[in-house]
């Protein structure tokens, strides 16, 4: 309320005690979202938690641990319960805690998160945005399994969760605790408890403002990290069937609150604080991440006036940088087009010169041939020339000897007589 | 569906940002309430009880604004929508008082409560629109409050430490009141439509409808529904915003029959037939204002208030402002240059 606001009594009934339904009715429509990260070294249970949360088989094949990095898998999946349809989903962590170094191996949990909150915030810088029907991908919740030692928190356990405690929403569960014994668990709590407050490693707390939930947050809050058990077997057990995991020396039931956390998971994450969850990533770590990053880019809430004109004029410097940035591309294209023209006209000319060259020597070589066969003929010529020659001129000697043969007969007549 | 196991991996390893969503064909949840065993049920339904409880402890904010000349029973009317004295005129304003020579903008701020519910209700009066000889450009005022909080609005929105919770004093719903003359639209009415229908969602009203009989309302309702029509003006609510066939059809039914709401208003109560009702007593009988045989103030009052109102406050956020946003940051696209008003326009019941 602000200063001047009275509070004015109502003669009657006026009806908008319906606004939480006409509200409620709306978002029922347009469908919720929810995204849960799953930290935790490769085969802690993490998919068969998933499976056993949301009473589904997940897809999925288990992970080798011969990963080179450590990657996030990211699956979405629809999910409907009464009216509500639900859009879960789910990453984990793929080869965490199995490279032998691992001191990189937050970075790419911290990004994948990052990401998320950067898409939401180029979203809402947008000039023509629609946010009311954005995908939402921002992680609500991180489960981070903690590996049931039974000791104390692993150092990767602590540096991680440290990196991630001011931009998720963190929730601490020991995986497949059904390996520890009770009174090893009590101390193993109280252990991890005292060495996440003294590294200053900030958890989800539950919210205890609303009465209606304050107790029931506050004792859970207590109970952290949950100790849980996932199994998507069921068996039957009494005159019921339930999902547990059977042993040798006994029967281990997911949902009995005596074995193991599970429940108080569930309730916690799912039917009580799934709407607090998705508040806080959106009002306290998506706001922080873009308090740092818009100050990052050189803005300051310095004075009222400043604001829409500083971001007005980034949008403008944005706008001319774009365009900027697309003169040059195009630029570059049209260098790049007139260089291939280039390219391809001197491959032609090549290809022409090369065609002349061979018509040449083509020209040349039928030249030659002609030449040659001329020479032959000529020669064949001359030899029948020459033939002719000589036959002409034994023809004449022949006759020229007839002649003289018969001047000669003539002769030896004449003698005779 | 998809007949085998859904290719459904995405390695997200640096850059990789939104994941594709896949349609997975899931095992059906069993129905709350039917199966008692913990097996099947997981418990996602509850978010709707999560979120009305969150939203019961956060409260409401209602803007609305009432347009019409002066003696048309704006006041009057409000202060019937909402069961109590809440418009500037109960608000310790003399009756008598002048009327302002130009378009003045009047802010009363006011919290009810009503099951639970807290709602802070925000009554802008326009005393002076219309009443002058010449009315030209009289909705301009009025058009530059409306901006003025989309632009309060949006400078809360770019700061980098940002309210966890941006009052909202955006108008989500002008009232403007139609003189019952039973002929048509005036030149103003239209004029101001035109102008506002894009920047805030109108809805046609029109006023002291106890001086017309059942025929001459019909009558008078089809012609303004037509006029609106021919002059492309699009009241809320506003066809394009139809989100699917079954807001439509129910859409349709308002636009096309109930609107505009012919109204009635009063804080007088009768007696009638044994019963205590709001009414406007005459020498020929007592009107009576909730009654649907009277009058339509039942339905205005159930549309704008038990039906709509969440959806007058979400086409002003989602569209309206949006709008504004978009031609503020695509260099004041026509807009003229703003200097925000402070608090001086908001009155206060002191």
């Amino acid at each position: 309320q602000g200063e001047g606001c009275r509070t004015v009594p109502l003669s009657g009934h006026v009806g908008f005690d319906s606004l939480p339904d006409q509200l409620v009715n709306k978002s029922v429509n347009h469908g919720f979202c929810f995204n849960i990260l799953c930290v935790g070294e490769t085969g802690l249970g993490k998919s068969t938690l998933m499976d056993t949360l949301f009473n589904t088989k997940f897809e999925g094949d288990p992970a080798s641990h011969s990963q080179p990095g450590v990657q996030l898998k990211s699956s979405t999946y629809d999910l409907q319960e009464s009216n509500v349809n639900l859009k879960l989903t789910i990453v984990s962590t793929v080869g965490f805690g199995d490279q032998i170094n691992k001191e990189d191996s937050y970075k790419p949990i911290v990004e994948f998160i990052d990401a998320q909150f950067e898409a939401y915030l180029q979203e809402e810088l947008k000039i023509k945005r629609v946010l009311h029907n954005y995908h939402d991908t921002r992680i609500h919740a991180c489960l981070y399994f903690i590996a049931p030692t039974g000791h104390s928190l692993k150092s990767l356990d602590l540096v991680t969760m440290k990196k991630l405690d001011s931009k998720v929403n963190i929730i601490p569960i020991i995986a497949k605790s059904d390996a520890i014994s009770k009174s090893e668990l009590t101390k193993f709590k109280i252990k991890i408890t005292s060495e996440l407050v003294s590294n200053g490693v900030q958890i989800y707390q539950f919210p205890t403002d609303d009465e209606s939930v304050a107790e029931i947050n506050g004792t859970m809050n207590a109970h952290l990290p949950f100790a849980v058990i996932g199994s998507t077997e069921e068996m039957k057990i009494g005159n019921k069937m339930m999902k547990a995991r059977q042993y040798p020396w006994g029967t281990v039931q997911v949902e009995n609150e005596a074995h193991c956390d599970f429940v108080k998971l569930r309730e916690m994450l799912i039917r009580v604080n799934m709407e607090d969850l998705r508040e806080q990533t959106h009002t306290r770590h998506y706001e922080l991440y873009r308090r740092c990053k818009l100050e990052e880019m050189g803005f300051k809430d310095t004075d009222p006036d400043s604001k829409p004109f500083s971001l007005q004029e980034t949008y403008e410097a944005k706008r001319n940088e774009f365009l900027g940035e697309l003169q040059k591309k195009e630029e570059a294209m049209r260098q790049m087009f007139v260089q291939r023209v280039k390219e391809k006209e001197a491959e032609l000319k090549e290809a022409e010169k090369e065609l002349h060259e061979k018509f040449d020597r083509l020209k040349k070589l039928h030249q030659d041939e002609k030449k040659k066969l001329e020479d032959k003929k000529k020669s064949l010529d001359d030899e029948v020339n020459a033939f002719k020659q000589r036959k002409t001129a034994a023809e004449l000697l022949q006759s020229q000897a007839q002649q003289a043969g018969g001047s000669q007969t003539l002769k030896r007549d004449k003698e005779r007589k | 569906p998809h007949a085998g196991p859904v290719e459904s991996k995405n390695e997200a390893a640096m850059s990789e940002l939104v994941p594709e969503p896949r349609q997975k064909p899931v095992v059906p949840m069993k129905p709350m309430g039917i199966n008692t065993s913990l097996l099947g049920y997981i418990g996602i339904d509850t978010i709707i009880e999560q979120m009305r409880k969150k939203t019961m402890k956060t409260g409401f904010d209602f803007n609305v604004m009432v347009v019409g000349q002066s003696g048309l029973g704006k006041s009057t009317l409000v202060n019937t929508l909402f069961k109590s004295q809440v418009s500037r005129k109960s608000s310790g304003w003399n009756r008598e008082e002048k009327i302002p020579k130009t378009v003045e903008i009047k802010a009363i701020v006011h919290v009810i409560e009503e099951g639970g519910v807290k709602m802070k209700l925000t009554v802008i009066d326009t005393p002076g629109f219309g009443d002058q000889i010449n009315n030209e450009n009289c909705w301009e005022p009025i058009e530059k409050y409306i901006n003025e909080q989309y632009e309060k609005f949006l400078k809360e929105e770019v700061n980098i430490a940002r309210k966890k919770r941006i009052p909202d004093t955006r108008v989500h719903c002008c009232l403007y009141f139609i003189s019952p003359t039973g002929h048509s639209l005036r030149p103003l009415d239209l004029e101001f439509m035109k102008h506002l229908s894009k920047v805030v969602n109108i809805i046609p009203v029109i006023a002291k409808a106890d001086t017309m009989t059942l025929e001459e309302k019909t009558e008078f309702k089809q012609r303004v529904r037509k006029e609106l029509e021919v002059n492309g003006i699009e009241f809320y609510p506003q066809k394009e915003f139809d989100e699917d066939l079954e807001d439509k059809t129910e859409n349709d039914k308002i636009r096309q029959e109930s609107m505009p709401f012919a109204v009635v208003g009063s804080d007088k109560e009768y007696q009638v037939n044994g019963k205590r009702v709001l009414g406007r007593k005459t020498p020929w009988g007592i009107i009576e204002v909730e009654n649907l045989n009277h009058c339509e103030f039942a339905l205005l009052r159930d549309f704008v208030i038990r039906t709509h109102l969440q959806d007058l406050k979400e086409v002003t956020h989602n569209i309206h402002y949006e709008t504004y946003r978009a031609k503020r940051l695509n260099g004041n696209g026509g807009l003229p240059p703003m200097t925000v008003e402070t608090e001086e326009n908001h009155e206060s019941n002191l």
